[in-house]
C-alpha cells in the first residue's frame, strides 16, 4: 500500500521534472497539489485494489469518468488552436448516443453498425460546423451556437423524447469494459491521444493548424489552405465528440437526449485553456489538455469524495476558471515579472501584443 | 432608394415577426386575440429584460453567459429573504444591487486583466449557479401580500377580464429605457464605438474602461431585473431553474438583428427577437401535435437564416 503510493508519487515527480520547461508544468502542479491534498485529508482516496484482474479505486475512477472530457478536449484543442471554438460538442454527444441507441434498439442493427452510424453522423455534424466557419466565414461562436441550440432538439427527435435503454454487450463494453486491468475508456483516450499526436506532430498538419490560428492571412499567403485546415479541425472535433457521446451513453446503458454531454462544451474548453492553449489560437498542447481534463475530473471527484453537495460544486469550479484565467493573463504576468524580475526572457518568445492594447511599452 | 444596410437585419426581423403572427392568425382562429398578444409579452418578459442587457454586451463585441444563473440566483435570493421576513420592497433593490455589482466585477476582470469575456462570464455562470444552491437548495414559494395581491392590482385592464400583467409592463419600460440609453446618450454611442473597433474608440478618446465595466454592470443589473420579473411571474424562486437561458437571450439578440461581431444592432430588434421566440412557442402550443423540442430546432433554423443574412449584408457593404 505505502509502496504503491511512493511509486505513484515518484512517477509524478518524474513527470513534473520532464515537463519542467513545458506549458503542461503548471496544470500538472495544480493536479499534484489537488491529489496531495486528497492523499492527506480524504480518507480512502488513494485506495487501490484488484478484483477479478481489474483495478478499482478513486484514481481509476477519475481516469474512467474523465475520459469523456478528455476525448472532447482533444478535438477542442485543435479547433481552439485554429482560433475558433466549438460550442456544439455537447449536442453532438447527445445525438451520437441517440443514433447508436436507436440503431440497436429500434432497428436491430449490430453494435459495429450502430457505432459507425453514430460516428458518421458526428463527422457530418462536424463538417456542417466546418462548412459554416470555413466555407461561409461565420464567427465560430455563432456558427456552432446554431447546432448547440438545435442539436438537443434533433437528439430528442431521434429518441422520440424518451430515454432509450439498451443492453447490447459490445455497446455496453465501450463504457464499462476493461483492458489490461484498466477501464477500456482510458485505453480509448490513450489511443485517440496517440492518433491525434501522430496526425498533428508526425505530419505538418499540426504546424498548419498553429499557423492558421496565429495568423490566418499570413498562412494563406504562404500557401497553407487555411479553409481546409479549419474545416478538418471541426470535423475532427465532431468525431471526438461522437466518440465521447458513445462512451457516455454506454456508461449508463442508455441515451438521454436532455442530459448527455450537458455543459461538456464548457468543461472541454476549460480543460484546453487550463492545459495552456490560448483561446486566441496558435500554439496548442494536446498533453496539456489531457492534464486539464484530468484536473477538472479530479476536482469533481474530490468534491464528491468530500461530500460537497453536487449542486454547490460549480462554485469551486468557477474559482478555478477565474484563477487560471488570471494566471494566464498577460497583464498578471507583466505585473508578476515586475515583482519577480527574470534574468533572461522566456524561451517561448516575447508576448504578442494584443490588438486592443496600445503598443507603447516596447 | 438606397437603404442603409444596417437597417436590413432589423427589417427582416420585423418581417419574420409579422409573418409568424399572420400565419398563426390564419391557422388558428383564436390566435389573433388580444389575450394571446398580452400573454406573449407577459410570458416572455423575464427573457426579454435579460436579453436587453445581453444586447449591450453583444453590441460592444462581448458575450455574457451568466444570464440564466443570475436570474436563478436573484429569484432564490428574493424568495429566501422574503421567507425570512424581509419586505420584498427591500429584497428586490438588494437583489438588483447584487446583480449590478456582480456584473461590474466581471467587467473589471475583462477590462483590467484583458481576459476573454467568454471565460469570465462562464466563471460567473458557474459561480452564480452554485451560490443559488448555497442560498437555498430547493424551489421556494413567495407568499407575501406584495406578491399575492399588490402585483395583481398593478396590472392594467385593457378589455373585460384581460389585463396587461406587471411582467409585461416591466418588459416594455425596460425596452423604452434601454432604447433611449443606446440611441440618445453618450454611454450608448460609446458602446457602439467600442463594438465597431475598440482601438479606434480608444484613439478617439472614448473612455473604453469605464464604458466596458458599465456595460457588464448594466447586463448584470438587467439579468437581476429579469430575475425579479421571473419571481413576479412564477411567484417563487428556484435555484435549478433557467439553465441555458443565456442561449435563448443570445439567440433573441441575434435574431433581433444585432451583429455578434459588435457595433451594429438595435434594442427594439431584441424585443422583436424575444417575441419571435415566444410566437414560435405559442404556435407550437396551438398546433398541439408537435413536441416542444421543435421549438429548439425552429430557433436553430432561424438563427442560421439570420446569421447567413448578416454575413451577406456584411459582404455587400464591404464591396
Amino acid at each position: 500500500m505505502i509502496l504503491e503510493n511512493i511509486v505513484f508519487w515518484l512517477i509524478f515527480a518524474v513527470l513534473l521534472f520532464v515537463a519542467r520547461r513545458h506549458k503542461t508544468f503548471w496544470p500538472l502542479i495544480a493536479l499534484g497539489l489537488l491529489l496531495a491534498f486528497n492523499h492527506g485529508f480524504t480518507p480512502g482516496f488513494f485506495a487501490l485494489e484488484a478484483r477479478e484482474g481489474h483495478l478499482y479505486g478513486t484514481r481509476i475512477d477519475i481516469l474512467h469518468h474523465g475520459s469523456a472530457v478528455m476525448l472532447v478536449a482533444l478535438g477542442m484543442t485543435l479547433v481552439i488552436a485554429t482560433g475558433g471554438v466549438d460550442l456544439s460538442v455537447g449536442a453532438i454527444m447527445a445525438i451520437a448516443g441517440a443514433v447508436a441507441a436507436q440503431a440497436v434498439v429500434a432497428h436491430q442493427q449490430s453494435a459495429p453498425v450502430a457505432i459507425l452510424l453514430a460516428l458518421g453522423v458526428s463527422v457530418l455534424l462536424g463538417a456542417w460546423n466546418g462548412a459554416l466557419v470555413a466555407g461561409i466565414g461565420i464567427q465560430p461562436i455563432v456558427a456552432t451556437l446554431i447546432l448547440m441550440v438545435a442539436g438537443r432538439g434533433i437528439a430528442q427527435l431521434i429518441t422520440g423524447g424518451q430515454i432509450i435503454n439498451f443492453s447490447d454487450p459490445t455497446l455496453v463494453f465501450l463504457g464499462n469494459g476493461h483492458l489490461f486491468g484498466l477501464p477500456f475508456t482510458f485505453a480509448l483516450v490513450l489511443g485517440m491521444l496517440v492518433l491525434t499526436w501522430a496526425l498533428t506532430r508526425g505530419t505538418a498538419l499540426g504546424l498548419f493548424v498553429e499557423c492558421v490560428g496565429d495568423n490566418d492571412t499570413a498562412s494563406r499567403y504562404s500557401g497553407v489552405n487555411s479553409r481546409l485546415v479549419k474545416f478538418l479541425a471541426y470535423v475532427f472535433a465532431g468525431f471526438c465528440a461522437g466518440l465521447a457521446g458513445l462512451v457516455v451513453a454506454s456508461k449508463i446503458k442508455s441515451a438521454d437526449a436532455n442530459h448527455a454531454g450537458l455543459y461538456m462544451e464548457l468543461d472541454a474548453i476549460l480543460a484546453v485553456v487550463v492545459g495552456g492553449t490560448a483561446l486566441t489560437g496558435g500554439r496548442f498542447y494536446l498533453l496539456g489538455s489531457m492534464v486539464g481534463g484530468l484536473l477538472i475530473q479530479t476536482l469533481t471527484t474530490t468534491m464528491y469524495a468530500r461530500d460537497v453537495r453536487p449542486d454547490i460544486a460549480p462554485v469551486p469550479k468557477a474559482l478555478v476558471i477565474i484563477a487560471v484565467c488570471l494566471l494566464q493573463s498577460e497583464v498578471t504576468r507583466r505585473y508578476l515579472s515586475r515583482i519577480f524580475p527574470r534574468r533572461a526572457p522566456r524561451a517561448s518568445g516575447p508576448a504578442r501584443p494584443e490588438p486592443g492594447q496600445p503598443q507603447t511599452e516596447t | 432608394m438606397k437603404v442603409n444596410p444596417k437597417y436590413i437585419p432589423v427589417a427582416a426581423t420585423a418581417l419574420v415577426m409579422i409573418a409568424l403572427y399572420i400565419i398563426g392568425a390564419i391557422a388558428f382562429p383564436k390566435f389573433a386575440s388580444l389575450r394571446v398578444l398580452v400573454n406573449l409579452f407577459g410570458d416572455n418578459a423575464f427573457l426579454g429584460v435579460a436579453a436587453i442587457g445581453a444586447t449591450f454586451v453583444i453590441l460592444s463585441g462581448g458575450i455574457d453567459l451568466s444570464v440564466g444563473s443570475v436570474i436563478a440566483f436573484t429569484g432564490i435570493f428574493i424568495a429566501s429573504l422574503v421567507a425570512n421576513g424581509v419586505d420584498p420592497l427591500l429584497a428586490i433593490p438588494l437583489a438588483l444591487a447584487i446583480g449590478l455589482v456582480f456584473g461590474a466585477m466581471m467587467g473589471c476582470l475583462i477590462h483590467f486583466f484583458e481576459l476573454p469575456p467568454f471565460l469570465v462570464t462562464l466563471g460567473g455562470m458557474f459561480l452564480m449557479r452554485g451560490l443559488s444552491f448555497v442560498v437555498h437548495d430547493q424551489s421556494l414559494a413567495i407568499k407575501h401580500a406584495f406578491y399575492t395581491q399588490t402585483l395583481r392590482q398593478l396590472a392594467i385592464p385593457v378589455a373585460p377580464r384581460i389585463f396587461i400583467p406587471v411582467t409585461a409592463i416591466f418588459f416594455i419600460i425596460a425596452v423604452i429605457v434601454a432604447t433611449y440609453v443606446s440611441a440618445y446618450t453618450r454611454f450608448g454611442r460609446n458602446v457602439y464605438a467600442i463594438g465597431s473597433s475598440e482601438n479606434s474608440a480608444r484613439l478617439m478618446g472614448v473612455p473604453v474602461g469605464s464604458t466596458k465595466i458599465g456595460i457588464y454592470a448594466m447586463a448584470g443589473f438587467f439579468s437581476a431585473l429579469g430575475g425579479c420579473v421571473a419571481t413576479f411571474y412564477m411567484q417563487s424562486g428556484n435555484p435549478a431553474s433557467f439553465v441555458g437561458l443565456e442561449l435563448d437571450a443570445i439567440a433573441s439578440v441575434v435574431i433581433g438583428g444585432t451583429l455578434l461581431t459588435g457595433g451594429v444592432g438595435f434594442v427594439p430588434g431584441t424585443m422583436m427577437g424575444v417575441l419571435i421566440l415566444g410566437l414560435i412557442q405559442t404556435l407550437i402550443i396551438f398546433q398541439g401535435n408537435l413536441n416542444t423540442w421543435w421549438t429548439k430546432i425552429a430557433v436553430g433554423v432561424l438563427l442560421l437564416l439570420f446569421i447567413v443574412l448578416q454575413k451577406l449584408i456584411a459582404r455587400r457593404s464591404q464591396m
